[in-house]
């Protein structure tokens, strides 16, 4: 058997990539077309991906029904505050852990892993316990704190990566120049770790973004509620869902998310690149 | 005191001001003595929803000193949202849920007992069989409100052009006569039936009853055991015999949900589908123009035209204070007119027995007459308040009858599982 040419091997490349991104792409799309589909199209046994009779009727229904800005505007607090507190936090523990191999360092990189493990019903009782205790039941702030302590292990755990892909011997030659060891973070690691740091953030936002349960239990009144909590209100018991509005408000939950990739995956994916040339 | 130990301090004090500052302590009275309940509500559909919150600001402009907040919440994973609110004190005082979510709770003590509470109005309004749904070891849990007996929705064309008889409430069809009418409607790539059975467990133990059969026993220590027996095998034999003998059901419904079902119905693929009452209101707004279908009764066996339910119940926590007020409310929220409200919002079935005399209810239209006429009908769901019926549905039934129903394990190793590796779980609860 004869291996393919060059060319042909490149197309089936493409072709490859191409099956893979309408795979990805497939649920936002679908998505989409529904949520522009009249009532009647949603229960078509031969539904088309452009509705027959497109309608904003699904879009003016979900915010009729629902505090969808309301919500929107608390999912972006929560989820902005609790990316920037996590990263602000993860930044120079991620540099300890990765520079100060120890036992110390091994166990806690160890405790975070296994922390990963623990399902959220699990903590949620002791949590609630807690944030009563503090009066942050019913609070964004309280929210916020869940979020930070949740996404706080894994943002460590991938820093402390970007931080061992830094050369040490920057640090070494900074502190030849006199640089001390905040210094040094601050102006010679924190630059190079811009990428990570990036990258962690939006694991952080992405996280609080989609958050479920820990909204559902901690916000009890309506202008307090996240987004991914008011888009349950669209479902019934046993599964039955008023599809239309449900993926009119789904479709535009979807949206900061993409924006956000959209700005800055070029500097994730730069940020990339330079540690792959690293040499 | 150094400029930087007296900034720590200010900040230390602004964020400890900013976090008790975030929520209140209250008992649920307010400074000028009124009082504050909050009700959680699962409602929603639009006009559920609103019906909730107009009865709500119906009973806040009669009553000053008691004002009811509504608070909306959510089916999905209402149970563990609602026992994390127990265990922290933080439940609403009036709580939405379904009679057979509440065992826990009330076992748990988490629920009060309404017995002394309920005023006779209400209690006598209801009938017996839909408070044993919420009674828990003799006490009274929760208010069964609104509940939906299972229907066969079909294609009136296509039951017409059949020449089968159409069934009624006061004769529906034997499950011999319905496995027959669904043999002649299959034809052509059509199916007479299509049978979405993702959830399998409380349609095969609701509709189980009407062949006779209740899986479920007490015996006289109130102990829970299970058997299954010929009456078992009536509902769940019919469906088995249709997916893989008579090929009238749609196998690949099996694994479908309602919702997932109603495309096919509408396109002509299934002539008749199962499902509960409330989905007619998707069938109203999907079903293409012209469409007509129709609303017949489930078929009924030895055990008459019985089936198993699990109304939408209101409860109050135990640790409300104002538990008199609370049930002053329920019992306003469910006075007969506004039943009927919650009811025809929800398109459910009323358990109060002079909401379910109102006209509105037994017009044909949409198929309320069906409905109305089943109510007396529908009994406690089998499991209710047997306490691990959760797990044995998740790990033991739910497995067991969707290899049964796709003919992969027959009668025999069904009910090995669900009996030996049922009772070894129930077991576990009842030491």
């Amino acid at each position: 058997m004869s291996l393919p040419t060059g060319r042909a091997a490149r197309a089936g490349q493409y072709l490859a990539l191409l099956a893979y991104l309408v795979f990805l792409a497939f649920p936002f799309l679908w998505l989409l077309s529904t949520a522009f589909k009249p009532a009647r199209e949603l229960g078509s046994l031969h539904p088309t991906w452009i509705p027959d009779d497109p309608t904003l009727d699904n879009f003016r229904q979900a915010f009729d029904e629902q505090p969808l800005l309301q919500a929107a505007a608390n999912s972006l607090i929560a989820a902005v505050s609790a990316a920037l507190i996590a990263v602000t936090i993860a930044t120079p523990m991620a540099y300890v852990m990765a520079r100060h191999r120890g036992r110390l360092a091994t166990a806690a990189t160890g405790w975070v892993v296994v922390s990963q493990a623990f399902p959220f019903v699990l903590v949620i009782i002791p949590l609630f316990l807690v944030l009563k205790n503090l009066h942050l039941i019913n609070s964004l702030w309280g929210l916020i704190l869940v979020y930070v302590v949740w996404s706080l292990p894994f943002a460590l755990w991938m820093l402390a990566g970007y931080v061992r892909a830094v050369p040490t011997e920057l640090e070494e030659a900074a502190a030849v120049d006199g640089a001390g060891r905040v210094r040094t973070l601050v102006s010679v690691v924190a630059p190079l770790l811009a990428p990570g740091i990036v990258a962690t953030a939006l694991f952080a936002f992405i996280t609080a973004w989609n958050e479920f349960f820990f909204a559902l239990v901690l916000l009890k009144t309506p202008e307090k509620q996240t987004l991914p909590v008011v888009l349950t209100h669209f479902l019934g018991a046993e599964g039955v869902a008023d599809l239309g509005p449900l993926a009119a408000a789904a479709f535009l939950a979807t949206l900061p998310s993409l924006v956000l990739f959209a700005f800055i995956q070029r500097r994730i994916t730069g940020g990339m690149t330079t540690g792959a040339v690293r040499g | 005191m150094p400029a930087l130990a007296r900034r720590m301090a200010a900040a230390a004090t602004a964020l400890a001001l900013l976090l008790t500052g975030c929520s209140s302590t209250d008992d649920g009275r307010d400074a000028d003595g009124t009082i504050r309940l909050r009700f959680q509500s699962l409602a929603w559909q639009k006009e559920s929803v609103d019906a909730n919150k107009q009865l709500v600001r119906e009973w806040n402009a009669a009553h000053p000193d008691v004002q009811v907040e509504y608070v909306q919440g959510s089916w999905d994973n209402v149970h563990d949202q609602l026992l994390t609110s127990f265990e922290g004190g933080e439940a609403p005082d009036i709580i939405h849920d379904a009679s057979d979510d509440l065992a826990d709770f009330a076992y748990g003590g988490y629920l009060t007992d309404l017995r002394s509470l309920l005023p006779d109005r209400l209690k006598a309004d209801i009938p017996e069989q839909s408070w044993r749904t919420t009674t828990f070891d003799g006490g009274i849990y929760g208010v069964p409100f609104l509940q939906e007996p299972r229907v066969l929705i079909a294609n009136t064309k296509l039951l017409k052009a059949s020449g089968a008889r159409i069934p009624t409430p006061e004769r529906p069809w034997s499950w011999a006569e319905f496995r027959e009418v669904s043999k002649t409607l299959t034809e052509n790539g059509r199916y007479g039936v299509a049978w979405p059975l993702r959830e399998p467990v409380s349609v095969t133990l609701n509709l189980g009853l009407s062949g006779g059969g209740q899986l479920f026993h007490r015996d006289p220590d109130g102990k829970a055991e299970l058997r299954f027996e010929a009456g078992d095998q009536v509902v769940t034999g019919t469906i088995r015999d249709q997916v893989n003998s008579d090929r009238s059901a749609a196998r690949t419904a099996l694994g479908m949900g309602g919702s997932d079902t109603l495309p096919g119905f509408f396109g002509g693929r299934y002539a008749m589908v199962p499902l509960g009452f409330a989905y007619r209101q998707q069938i109203v707004e999907q079903a293409p123009e012209g469409f007509a279908w129709t609303v017949l009764p489930a078929p009924a066996g030895p055990g008459g035209p019985a089936q198993g339910v699990s109304p939408q119940t209101l409860s109050v926590a135990e640790d409300s204070p104002y538990k008199k007020d609370a049930v002053a409310f329920i019992d306003f929220l469910l006075r007969p007119p506004n039943m009927v409200r919650l009811a025809r919002g929800d398109w459910m079935l009323p358990t109060g027995t002079t909401a379910l005399a109102h006209p509105s209810l037994h017009t044909a239209e949409h198929g309320w007459a069906t409905g109305t006429a089943l109510a007396k009908h529908l009994r406690p769901a089998p499991a209710q308040a047997v306490r691990g019926y959760p797990e044995w549905k998740d790990k033991v039934a739910t497995p067991a009858l969707q290899e049964y129903y796709s003919g992969a394990i027959d009668t025999a190793e069904l009910r090995r599982r669900l009996v030996d590796d049922g009772n070894r779980v129930l077991a576990r609860y009842q030491r």
